[in-house]
């Protein structure tokens, strides 16, 4: 156990985040805005793709990548750390007999890159000798040279830090004036600089963005010793700083007065609620187990789509590359072939990397492949998985999906999730028009605990806020709640989805995968969406 | 360059320090060269090594910090780093929780290298995947796997006269085997500082074993049983508890160590009398670096002692403010047992559950610590002292806090992944709520 992971396993700094895949060197402010020369960047590019194609290699791709960071850390009136960080180097992956091979180096010159790109070929070469299914890539048309940019209208990375660091003791100080005895609050701010080069002929360069502004504010009852958290109901989202204008037309209000955000969020705003519903929940009452229809907020479900339906639809968890970590698939190829009945007629399921403020959108996946969006569940049915390039033939097909992504320079790409949605309702229905029809339910907001089987049958959520529905009206808070489910039966219970105006992402910021485990972010949209008849258990337990 | 000798080590962080203006500054320097080989469906999939070196600057002006980093090591490079950080420190704002750098310390070094790790070549990590993925063809089972290894060197040097260099090793081997249909799949890994002491042609017999055994389960009823956790097992839930030590968060009362009308529960007995846990960075079987991420020495330090709570972990900041004094933060966490295998403890056990491996466990509610998650890989109903069928997977909804009150027996303490030493154990009134499908 290194000390980071010491630090998240003991807690320490309360409220203290664990940062995956935030690993580099820390560099000053300034630099955090300037762009390494594309020229440059090819010439070490074709140094590697030369060093493979001459040490044997039928195929290479070289990406070189900064990816730089900024994390603010704060609790109540305290600056805990403000850190820039940067890592810089280039990975070089080969196919040599038929095999994978990769190598990655942090020096930036072209005979470290070549050095890299010959032991990689060392490395498939080893390989090779146990392989026995050549590995056979999908086409993808050369691209020349080109570029995509997320379209932020402010750079989080200029952004002063004063404007930063204010905003957040703003924060605390408003949950704290609002009855807060403890309130942790970040800043995290990504930008990955990528330059992408392949033997098939494509040079692509991206700049992309991402943006999350989490807190959790603690209520004490000293007197018990009992103790509420309610954490921020923001979504990290692909976008600038202007994700934090909190625009009045991105805010959705519940019947009870619980503001949800879209396409821009009021910290300050949502402090404040949290504080004064971290207080209510030290004595809301707790939930009677049974069976209930729930209401399920875009900011909750978002969590239950990725963990039930962008999982099992990975082709590489279906196949069973990932059987020794996260796991295998129920949604087997022959489910799909049948077309498998994954949730009643309504539930329709896109895949895309394009949709404008996802934390999944980019022009091009990391080999190389433009994205686009799928389908993935159309009325109720099983139709595709996602894919990358080395998998596309085993399910017949003749292209990628674009879903391949590696976390950092020093690690090797493969399939991770895009964008997983649900399609609203075609019927005009507003969350309050929903409720409306709910004689015994809850609504549930927000994230809370979540946990899965490994092949995404059985699983677990808790929630953020959750409001007992009773004929039609929100009734109260209730506390102690989780629902079980069985995944196709939890989706077969789809009875309702609001419509387009409903509409909002969800985000998940840490998704991990792979061994070593890399983590990825990914958004999940959908509207308001009611689910009948699901086991809701109370989870209090009492300590002697 | 990945790896540097203590003297090439010593000479850079000494230039970099005295190239400082600072009140204080410190200098960190991190190598690495990383390997792994990654297979699946019986073949390999990937297969990579990763290089690299970085040195990191903190300077102070009061109670102002900055930091700067670089991974080149010129003069002029190690000047431009300094100067970067004390530009960035005069820019932040005061940190009220502010403690100065530590002063010259003595390290006992810990056995963390081992020269057979540092020495794993590609081939070395094809001949793993080979002995994992041969024996499964050959039985006709599908095998998942990974090797992990790595080569690292640490050192640092602060303004006050404090040095430290020390080089570390690591391996981790976890391997799933599943029968062809599916409908079984067995679970093996190794974690150790020595490749020499690993044969993947061991370990991969286990998985083996259980993938067979574990197909065509059947359902038993969710509820309270009699549990026999495997030290796999039983680190996924006993790791979650550790989050809660912390000294600040008890006195802020947002643990379970924290106390009802405020203060925290040191010295009060939360565990059975048999639970003792305790950090010591010279154990010889997980050895951990002799100091904590701020240079403080790490000592032999108790959390647990017959289930009474021994110590509680302070930060430097938290121990000034309370009057304590504050060691190493802890880097690896050693539970007691005694010293009966796994099947040994299944030979004893009337009725009961063997649980392989704990997975995707996430807190419910932490002021119990009660967490939820899955068993996986190889579950078993157990019937006078033998493995009489396997079993489908249970959900369960359980806090170790309570676990650690129903011990019915604990088991040899081995190494498992994470930096923890912990017996297998036989726990009763373990609660699972729900039926899993998945294999």
């Amino acid at each position: 156990m290194d000390r980071r992971r010491f630090l998240a396993a003991c807690g320490i700094g309360a409220g203290g985040v664990l940062l995956p895949g935030f690993a580099g060197r820390a560099i000053a402010a300034q630099e955090l805005v300037t762009t390494v020369d594309v020229a440059v960047k090819k010439r070490l590019a074709d140094a590697g793709l030369s060093a493979a194609t001459a040490a044997g290699a039928s195929y290479c791709d070289v990406r070189i990548g900064r990816y730089m960071r900024q994390f603010v850390i704060t609790r109540e009136a305290n600056v805990q750390g403000i850190t820039n960080t940067e890592s810089s180097g280039i990975g070089v992956r080969v196919i040599a007999d038929g095999a994978w091979g990769f190598a990655a180096t942090n020096d930036m010159t072209a005979e470290a890159v070549a050095g890299a790109a010959r032991l990689a070929v060392a490395i498939a070469k080893a390989n090779a000798g146990s392989q026995t299914e050549p590995v056979q890539l999908a086409p993808t048309p050369a691209l020349g040279e080109v570029s995509w940019r997320t379209p932020i209208r402010r750079n989080a990375m200029e952004v002063p830090i004063e404007e930063k660091v204010a905003l957040l003791l703003g924060v605390n100080a408003a949950a704290t004036q609002a009855g807060a005895n403890f309130v942790n609050s970040q800043l995290f701010l990504v930008n990955e600089q990528k330059y992408f080069a392949s033997t098939d002929g494509s040079y692509i360069d991206q700049d992309i963005h991402r943006i999350w502004a989490p807190f959790s504010v603690t209520a004490v009852d000293q007197a018990t010793g009992k103790f509420r958290e309610r954490d921020g109901l923001s979504a990290p989202m692909g976008m600038g700083y202007e994700y934090l204008e909190g625009r009045a037309e991105d805010k959705t209000t519940a019947p009870n007065g619980v503001v949800s955000y879209g396409m821009s969020y009021d910290m300050t705003e949502d402090a404040v609620a949290a504080a004064r519903q971290a207080r209510e929940k030290l004595s809301a009452a707790s939930v009677q187990p049974g069976q209930y229809d729930l209401v399920l907020d875009p900011n909750h479900l978002g969590l239950t789509i990725h963990e039930s339906i962008g999982h099992p639809l990975e082709l590489d968890r279906v196949l069973g590359y990932e059987a020794n970590y996260a796991g295998t698939s129920f949604a087997t190829l022959d489910k799909q072939q049948a077309r498998f009945q994954y949730g009643s007629d309504i539930v329709n399921v896109f895949a895309d990397k394009t949709q404008a403020g996802s934390l999944g959108a980019v022009g091009y996946d990391d080999e190389g492949v433009r994205t686009k969006e799928w389908a993935l569940i159309d009325a109720g049915k099983l139709v595709d998985y996602q894919k990358t390039r080395d998998q596309a033939h085993i399910v017949g097909q003749t292209e990628s999906d674009g879903c391949s992504y590696a976390d950092s320079w020093s690690t090797v790409q493969f399939q991770r999730m895009p964008n997983v949605s649900l399609r609203p309702g075609t019927t005009p229905m507003t969350a309050a028009q929903m409720i409306a029809n709910v004689e015994n339910g809850i609504y549930i907001l927000g994230r809370g605990s979540y946990s899965i089987d490994q092949q995404r049958y059985n699983a677990q959520f808790g929630g953020t806020l959750f409001y007992e529905i009773k004929n039609g009206e929100i009734t109260r808070p209730l506390e102690d709640v989780a629902y079980q489910m069985r995944t196709p039966e939890f989706w077969n219970a789809c009875s309702g989805i609001c419509d387009e105006t409903d509409y909002r992402m969800f985000g998940s910021f840490f998704d991990g995968k792979g061994q070593p485990s890399q983590v990825s972010a990914v958004s999940h949209g959908s509207s308001t969406t009611r689910f009948d008849g699901i086991n809701v258990i109370n989870t209090a337990r009492s300590l002697g | 360059m990945s790896i540097m000798t203590e003297a090439d080590a010593k000479a850079i962080l000494d230039k970099v320090i005295a190239l400082s203006e600072a009140d204080e500054a410190t200098a960190r320097l991190n190598g690495s060269i990383e390997g792994n080989i990654r297979f699946a469906r019986n073949n390999v999939s990937t297969s990579g090594v990763i290089s690299n070196t970085s040195l990191s600057v903190q300077s102070a002006f009061g109670r102002r910090t900055g930091s700067a980093s670089t991974n080149e090591f010129s003069d002029e490079a190690l000047a431009r780093v300094v100067r970067r950080s004390e530009d960035l420190a005069r820019l932040a704002p005061e940190n009220p929780e502010f403690v100065p750098a530590v002063g010259p310390q003595q390290y006992r070094a810990s056995p963390t290298f081992a020269e057979a790790t540092a020495a794993i070549t590609p081939e070395d990590r094809a001949r793993v995947a080979r002995a994992s993925i041969e024996p499964c063809v050959g039985a006709g089972l599908v095998a998942a796997g990974f090797l992990e290894d790595g080569q690292s060197f640490t050192a640092f040097a602060n303004s006050n006269g404090n040095f430290g260099y020390q080089r570390s090793t690591a391996m981790d081997y976890t391997c799933t085997v599943r029968t062809q249909d599916g409908s079984g799949s067995g679970w093996v890994g190794t974690n150790s500082q020595d490749f020499s002491t690993f044969d993947p042609a061991d370990d991969i017999q286990i998985a083996m074993r259980k993938a067979s055994a574990s197909a065509e389960a059947r359902a038993l009823e969710p509820g309270k049983y009699t549990v026999i956790l495997e030290p796999a097992a039983a680190s996924g839930l006993v790791s979650f508890m550790l989050n809660y030590f912390d000294a600040r968060q008890a006195d802020e009362g947002r643990s379970f160590l924290s106390k009802a009308g405020g203060g925290n529960r040191l010295g009060e007995q939360v565990f059975d009398p048999r639970v003792n846990l305790y950090a010591d960075p010279w154990d010889p079987n997980v050895p951990v670096l002799p100091w904590d991420g701020e240079g403080l020495p790490r000592e032999r330090m108790a959390l647990v002692e017959d289930g009474k709570i021994a110590n509680l972990v302070y930060s430097r900041y938290w121990a000034q403010k309370e009057g304590k004094t504050a060691v190493g933060d802890p880097g690896n966490m050693i539970m007691t047992g005694g010293t009966k295998s796994t099947a040994e403890l299944v030979r004893e056990t009337e009725r009961g559950v063997l649980v392989t491996r704990t997975w995707y466990i996430r807190m419910v509610d932490p002021q119990t610590v009660l967490v939820t998650g899955l068993t996986r890989d190889g579950t078993f109903y157990i019937e006078n002292g033998e493995l009489r069928y396997p079993i489908k997977n249970f959900r369960f909804n359980e806090s170790p806090i309570i676990m650690l009150n129903n011990i019915d027996e604990l088991g040899r303490p081995v190494r498992v992944e994470g930096g923890m030493m912990i017996p297998a154990m036989r726990l009763r009134d373990f609660t699972f709520t729900s039926l899993s499908d998945a294999v």
